[in-house]
């Protein structure tokens, strides 16, 4: 008789919980919790009706969290994501960062390059030496030999479309992207480069295949270092 | 002997005198230690009426130093910038004492005898006992000094004259610390005294005359003066009244932002992270006893009836179901039912009927997640609208909901999701 009651109570027990996970189906994963983000940011670049959604899976973690906290804090200007960050912690803006930089999806096939041979060998000058003359520094020295960034703050400079980084240089040359974050090393940089200059770089990068792997952090000049401290301080980053 | 005699002492008190002498200095130190561990506790308790009173919350920027001040507070008497509250003697109240405090945050007066706008809530503030403005000061005075220079307000003319607050104040401003109600329980006057006092809960759920007064302590509701956000009555059961709701459960969705029914979202999500997550398990409990003892009971009254719809209507609504079956069915289900402590329903949701539907326009349009809380550290969310559909189906989409599952709510037009936009920072 024990044994039945027994019995009875584990089955109805049982469907007991089996209603419990019927009704909150769930998925207790990042993935879930960040669609929000998603529903914007998906596995490629992408152009709305107000904006400009880039890809953010695969970016450096840091990079990531640097620019989630300059969203929320009002530092980096965009409406949107101030209001949607609001009310969220560091410690969890670490973790969605982790999971984005953690994705990895298929990166867009190079484009033609239309630039004419001088136009390119111009580019390919500014991106490997810099110009000494105007303190600009080598777009290499800080992304990266393969330009593809520096572990863990600094991104990489291919696999994006023309019109991100157009964008991101009009951004910086107008002071837009970042507000009150002083010295912010490349609005300093974009402004002493020509219109000219910044038309051909976003001509001449998404030409470029994606290959080879970000560097690792200790690669950076004392001097660069110094100069973009406001982007290698990541306060409260961890791996 | 002759010693003992001169001064009059027997033998024994020499003894004591003695030993007193010598203990002298030690016990000073033992008092001194006594008095600076009083020092720190007083800031301790400093510190968490502080936060109680979210002081912050209005006395910081966007990203910026803490009590630093310079947030504006956009009004329709004019554009106020909050001060530096640190203890800085250039830009913050480095020179203030606790009377100065006292004077400020029990009578509304500035340090050189100035009325305050009551955009600085004292006439809430005064309710808080000297006791823990003491506390609260001392707390401020620990803080590292920011050199914070904010720019001044901009009053509009003729609000910019003192003549007009003195006219305010006797008008408006009942100066008194809290005084328990006897008849009820000393948890039920704790809870009171922070919702009312310290927690100043009616500068926001209340509605607030054209000269900007709330209607004395009661929280009916009103639009948050400044933003675009309306904060509903706390004693009404058709908005946020929490008569029927049980203590635990207030006390939950208080201190972790979300419940199997209920999320906070907006202006309510930053004072449950900046402010709620951290008052004590007692002093929460207060509070959830003082706001269910608020909230009016349905009791016997018959349901509402709802009126047969009219034809135009119920096209109107045909319009906002497939933008729910498209954008919001697979969090919010089929009928509306939600997922218990994740997505909250929007059947029987009183945030999605209740007259005004400012809250669940600017819910679509921003989206959010629920506050990152101890109890909730890792929120789910809903995604922006505004860029993925037009006003117009987010429009049919409000009115589809505020209407659908047995709900029951005025229809929303195209023009209303557009009014409900508005920047805050």
């Amino acid at each position: 008789m024990k044994f039945t009651v027994f019995i009875l109570l584990v089955m109805v027990s049982s469907l007991v919980n089996a209603q419990e996970s019927a009704s909150s189906s769930v998925p207790d994963t990042l993935e879930q919790r960040v669609k929000p983000c998603t529903i914007c940011h998906g596995d490629e670049d992408r152009a709305g009706r107000d904006a400009y959604y880039p890809r953010i899976a695969g970016k450096p973690a840091g990079y990531l969290f640097n620019q989630l906290r300059n969203f929320r804090d009002g530092r980096r200007y965009y409406q949107a994501m101030a209001i949607l960050l609001e009310n969220l912690s560091d410690e969890y803006l670490l973790e969605i960062a982790h999971y984005f930089s953690s994705l990895k999806y298929p990166y867009p096939e190079p484009t033609m390059n239309t630039l004419s041979p001088e136009e390119t060998q111009a580019v390919e000058t500014l991106i490997h030496s810099g110009d000494p003359e105007r303190d600009i520094p080598a777009c290499s020295a800080c992304h990266g030999k393969a330009l593809m960034g520096v572990e863990p703050f600094i991104p990489s400079l291919l696999g994006l479309p023309h019109a991100y980084v157009a964008a991101q240089f009009g951004g910086w040359r107008n002071g837009g992207i970042m507000r009150g974050q002083t010295p912010d090393c490349m609005s300093e940089i974009a402004r002493k480069m020509t219109q000219e200059e910044v038309n051909a770089l976003a001509m001449w990068l998404p030409t470029q295949p994606v290959t080879g792997e970000p560097a690792e952090a200790e690669k950076l000049t004392p001097e660069l270092a110094q100069r973009c401290h406001t982007i290698l301080s990541g306060e409260g980053f961890t791996q | 002997m002759k010693l003992s005699n001169k001064f009059g002492f027997a033998g024994k008190q020499r003894i004591a005198v003695f030993a007193a002498i010598t203990l002298l200095p030690l016990s000073s130190v033992a008092a001194s230690q006594l008095s600076a561990d009083r020092d720190t506790e007083q800031v301790q308790r400093g510190e968490y009426l502080a936060r109680a009173g979210n002081c912050m919350g209005c006395h910081t920027t966007r990203g910026g130093k803490p009590y630093a001040g310079g947030r504006e507070l956009v009004t329709p008497f004019g554009k106020f910038v909050t001060p530096n509250i640190t203890p800085d003697n250039e830009t913050g109240i480095g020179h203030w004492n606790e009377e100065d405090f006292w004077q400020a945050l029990h009578y509304g007066k500035g340090r050189d005898g100035s009325y305050l706008y009551p955009v600085f809530p004292y006439t809430e503030y005064t309710k808080v006992t000297r006791q823990d403005a003491n506390a609260i000061f001392a707390y401020l005075r620990s803080l590292t000094p920011v050199a914070q220079t904010n720019p001044p307000h901009k009053i509009t003319s003729p609000y910019d004259n003192q003549f007009l607050l003195f006219l305010w104040r006797t008008w408006y401003f009942k100066e008194g610390v809290y005084e328990p109600d006897n008849s009820k329980s000393e948890e039920w006057n704790r809870g009171n005294y922070l919702v009312q006092g310290l927690g100043h809960c009616n500068a926001c759920h209340t509605p607030r005359n054209v000269w900007g007064a709330s209607q004395d302590d009661k929280l009916a509701g009103g639009e948050i003066m400044g933003t675009y956000w309306y904060a509903p009555s706390l004693i009404s059961h058709r908005e946020a009244g929490m008569g029927e709701w049980s203590v635990d459960e207030i006390a939950k969705l208080l201190s972790t932002g979300v419940t199997d029914h209920a999320v906070t979202s907006g202006p309510m999500a930053t004072i449950v992270r900046q402010s709620l997550q951290y008052l004590s398990k007692d002093d929460m409990h207060a509070v959830a006893v003082y706001l269910q003892s608020l909230g009016e009971k349905r009791g016997e009254e018959a349901p509402r009836k709802i009126p047969p719809m009219p034809e135009r209507v119920s096209r109107y609504l045909a319009l906002g179901e497939p933008v729910y079956v498209k954008h919001c069915q697979e969090c919010h289900g089929k009928s509306g039912e939600g997922v218990p402590g994740t997505y909250p329903p929007l059947a029987g949701n009183r945030s999605v009927t209740m007259t005004s539907p400012l809250n669940t326009i600017r819910s679509v349009l921003y989206g959010g997640f629920s506050p990152a809380t101890t109890g909730n550290s890792r929120p789910y969310g809903m995604p922006p609208f505004q860029h993925i559909i037009r006003d117009n189906e987010i429009a049919w989409v409000v009115s589809y909901i505020r209407n659908a599952w047995g709900n029951f709510g005025s229809l929303v037009s195209p023009e209303d999701v557009d009014s409900s936009r508005g920047n805050e920072f």
